[in-house]
């Protein structure tokens, strides 16, 4: 492993984890109150209503297309009896459809932000910077799939991607093995630990507040009131001068 | 049995003038910021007439509320969990703006910055969602009093169930007034539709409240919520509701639209209720029986087996005792004069409404009637079909008897007590045709047009581990002026996180005062618009000393001048008003 090799696939990689870890425990500590997804359906709901759920749907099918490409190793899959050629042409067929998608939804979805005035008005900074580093990621993985399928030797990225992802949560990083993988990858798994590491600090976090505890909680949540003096918590250094008996 | 309290409200329709001073003064305390601009947690609508949102009581398109489902089992009218949770990218089910109203403001600044000029200027309205210039097509209450009759009026899902040929003649008729809030349901639909379980409801008072750390804008409680009383806050992205003043209640005061009621007609208190027996009671097959159900969740605190079973469940004495001088529970259960709004939703809603006789009576006395005499009366009940069902169709699901004895009780009181008024021989026979006894309609009088402060709420305050209700009360000065300063580029507005709107918490109102009193202190203009903050703020003003420009300058002096209390301070100036001993 050279020290390029190093810096890109190893250093990088386990920086953007720990930000995106680190972040998200402190962004939930700090601010659950920012933590939404800051629907925008109440200004605009023509386009939303195509747009939104072929975006989130297709991105879905696209993480479960990861999941099995790139947790599953291929001895697995050979195993199980199914040979290399099959594997390709059916993650391929899927791996496109959820793609593309995935890109036309996102494309009316930014198409929709810029153009209806109340949506892009409500569009921060940080809003922008997330759909930059979302869009690269998301473009350039449709582009390496269907790209290097349409060039006649498919690169087998089970061989390379794939075990380098999985070394990466061993804590044995084998950094060559994407040193070896093509340019189009390389810059996908690139923007997507750039990506990761500035998760925490945008909307994406709504990822994580995914509601499956609904299909199995009671429907309507009983509470008691908070016990101590007023119904608002005390914000951090603002107690109440007291002695130590008779805090509450 | 699983005895629970629940803090609920009758409102006497009767009294409704529909200044909307409710409205009005809710809106100051909770709603008057950014984000949410077109909300109202109250309101107030005419009916016949849209609502608000337009047409929300169309459940055929909003789907919301509760429905019995082919087994005859209680489920969300909108859909179950799963289905819910695949339509969670985009609910076609949710109002957009325009069904509320797109809130706007006016270009003031043009009215002081024109150049002279041959015509008036003239402040244009502006978007407060688009910040562009607009043109006002609708509002929260822009059909009140009929305005834009018949065109806009037979749009109300109410007149359309009742068929064609009244429509008119309704109109000519009957109109009135109908505050809403929200309804606080014993079944909440908006709790069961939220996928994150944010909405909850109190233990201890079965107030409805949403969590808003745990919201996280999923958007399913506005269509969940039959009567649209959730509203989607378009700047933070979380839900957010009517709170029953929970801060005030808590310590004994009665809400802000309570509070400041012209016409005195809200009633608060607590009802005991059975709680092992809502879903029952909202699954009752006919909904004619659905009012009967409701009621029948109530228990009577007089009862000693009620009491047992609820110092058990650890109601504490004085709320048993509340219960028992409840207003709520007397109109609702004594006089049997209060009704709940659409029960055919099936959320039990704890909102109750005392429908209004006094259209009736103003349609016998435009005829030349005595409307206070009994029999007139009773005749023009029964002869006014069309306002009894439409009534019928707001209180009891379309069953007219309920209504009619209502009616009928209310016009019992008016011609009884109005022969004691007058020192005639009060005729008994009055009382007894609507099945009460004279006590029971001199006590129902005492409560509905005497209506001292006292029988109007009983709030008993919520126990509190270490805090004594003064504690609390000084905790809610602080909560009510946080919100007020909470305006955007206001003082309590720290402007947005780093992570999009309104991230991080709010400031303490202590460090607020600092920084307004600071402002004050070394600001050299009076009114800059273009910074909020360096206004002098009366809310913060001491009365000690007159803030510099607060007062127009005194013969012989010019703006500028020292402040009258720093003079005061330093030389015997004659611009001393603090009195001396």
């Amino acid at each position: 492993m050279t020290g390029t090799e190093l810096l890109l696939w190893v250093i990088v990689p386990y920086l953007c984890l720990a930000v995106f870890a680190g972040g998200h425990v402190w962004r939930y500590r700090y601010d659950k109150f920012g933590w939404t997804t800051r629907s925008s359906q109440l200004y605009e709901r023509r386009l939303l209503r195509i747009a939104s759920p072929l975006f989130h749907f297709g991105i879905l099918a696209a993480l479960g297309g990861h999941v099995m490409g790139l947790l599953i190793p291929k001895s697995w899959t050979e195993a199980a009896g199914v040979p290399e050629v099959a594997y390709h042409a059916v993650s391929l067929t899927f791996g496109t459809i959820a793609g593309v998608g995935t890109v036309v939804g996102m494309a009316l979805l930014i198409y929709r932000r810029r153009t209806v005035g109340p949506v892009f008005s409500a569009t921060t900074r940080n809003d922008k910077m997330m759909y930059v580093f979302l869009a690269v990621t998301i473009v350039l993985g449709l582009v390496t799939t269907v790209l290097t399928n349409l060039t006649g030797h498919p690169h087998d990225y089970r061989e390379t991607v794939s075990p380098y992802f999985r070394s990466v949560f061993y804590l044995q990083p084998q950094g060559e093995l994407m040193a070896e993988a093509p340019l189009g990858f390389q810059l996908h798994v690139m923007s997507a630990w750039l990506l990761l590491a500035i998760w925490p600090f945008t909307r994406l976090v709504h990822v994580f507040s995914a509601p499956v505890g609904y299909l199995t909680r009671p429907y309507i949540p009983y509470r008691s009131r908070d016990d101590v003096a007023g119904s608002r918590k005390v914000k951090p250094g603002w107690e109440p001068v007291a002695t130590s008996s008779r805090r509450p | 049995m699983r005895v629970m309290a629940q803090m609920a409200m009758v409102m006497n329709l009767d009294k409704c003038i529909g200044c909307h001073t409710c409205s009005v003064t809710c809106k100051q305390a909770w709603t008057n910021r950014s984000g949410v601009e077109y909300v109202w947690f109250n309101n107030v609508e005419t009916r016949p007439g849209q609502g608000y949102p337009r047409t929300y009581q169309d459940q055929e398109r909003w789907k919301g509320g509760w429905a019995l489902n082919r087994r005859g089992n209680l489920s969300l009218k909108a859909g179950g969990r799963v289905k819910k949770l695949l339509s969670i990218f985009s609910n076609p089910l949710m109002p957009s703006i325009q069904d509320y109203y797109e809130p706007w403001t006016y270009d003031y600044e043009t009215l002081t910055n024109a150049p002279a000029q041959e015509h008036t200027p003239v402040a244009r309205p502006k978007s407060l969602i688009s910040g562009k210039d607009m043109k006002v097509q609708w509002s929260a209450n822009w059909d009140d009093n009929l305005a834009g009759s018949p065109a806009l009026t037979v749009e109300d899902p109410i007149l359309k169930t009742l068929g064609d040929k009244v429509k008119l003649e309704f109109e000519q008729t009957f109109m009135f007034y109908l505050p809403r809030i929200c309804e606080h349901c014993l079944n909440p639909s908006c709790a069961a539709s939220c996928p994150s379980g944010a909405i909850y409801k109190r233990e201890e008072d079965g107030i409805v409240l949403v969590d808003q750390d745990r919201c996280k804008g999923w958007r399913m409680c506005v269509t969940g919520c039959p009567y649209k009383k959730i509203y989607f806050n378009h700047r933070t992205g979380k839900a957010e509701k009517c709170t029953f003043c929970y801060p005030r209640v808590e310590v004994g005061i009665p809400t802000v639209c309570a509070e400041t009621c012209v016409g005195r007609l809200r009633y608060i208190g607590i009802v005991l209720y059975d709680a092992d027996r809502v879903l029952e009671a909202a699954s009752v097959e006919d909904e004619h029986e659905l009012y009967m159900a409701q009621r029948s969740l109530l228990l009577d605190p007089d009862d000693p087996e009620v009491q047992r079973e609820a110092e058990l469940a650890g109601i504490p004495r004085d709320w048993i005792t509340a219960a028992q001088k409840s207003p709520v529970w007397a109109l609702i259960n004594r006089f049997e004069i209060a009704l709940p709004l659409h029960p055919e939703y099936r959320t039990m809603p704890m909102v109750w409404y005392i429908p209004p006789l006094s259209p009736v009576v103003d349609r016998l006395t435009e005829t030349g009637h005595d409307g206070e005499d009994a029999k007139s009366l009773f005749g023009a009940i029964d002869a006014l079909r069309i306002p009894i069902s439409y009534l019928a169709e707001l209180f009891t699901a379309g069953d007219p008897k309920p209504v009619r004895d209502v009616l009928a009780r209310l016009a019992a009181m008016r011609s009884f007590m109005r022969d004691i008024n007058l020192g005639r021989e009060p005729d008994v026979s009055i009382p007894d045709s609507v099945g009460m006894t004279p006590e029971d309609i001199e006590d129902m009088h005492r409560l509905l047009a005497i209506a001292k402060y006292e029988d109007r709420y009983v709030i008993p305050t919520a126990h509190v581990e270490g805090a004594d209700p003064q504690e609390l009360a000084h905790k809610l000065e602080e909560t009510a002026a946080e919100c007020s300063l909470d305006y955007d580029g206001g003082p309590g507005m720290g402007g947005s996180g780093p992570f999009g709107e309104s991230s991080g918490g709010a400031s303490p109102l202590a460090v607020e005062n600092f920084h307004m009193l600071k402002q004050r202190q070394t600001s050299d203009t009076f009114v800059d618009p273009a910074d909020k903050r360096r206004r002098v703020n009366l809310l913060n003003w001491d009365g000690k000393g007159a803030g510099k420009d607060l007062f127009p300058p005194r013969e012989g002096e010019h703006r500028g001048a020292p402040d009258i209390a720093q003079g005061a301070a330093g030389t015997d100036s004659p611009g001393v008003v603090e009195p001396r001993p």
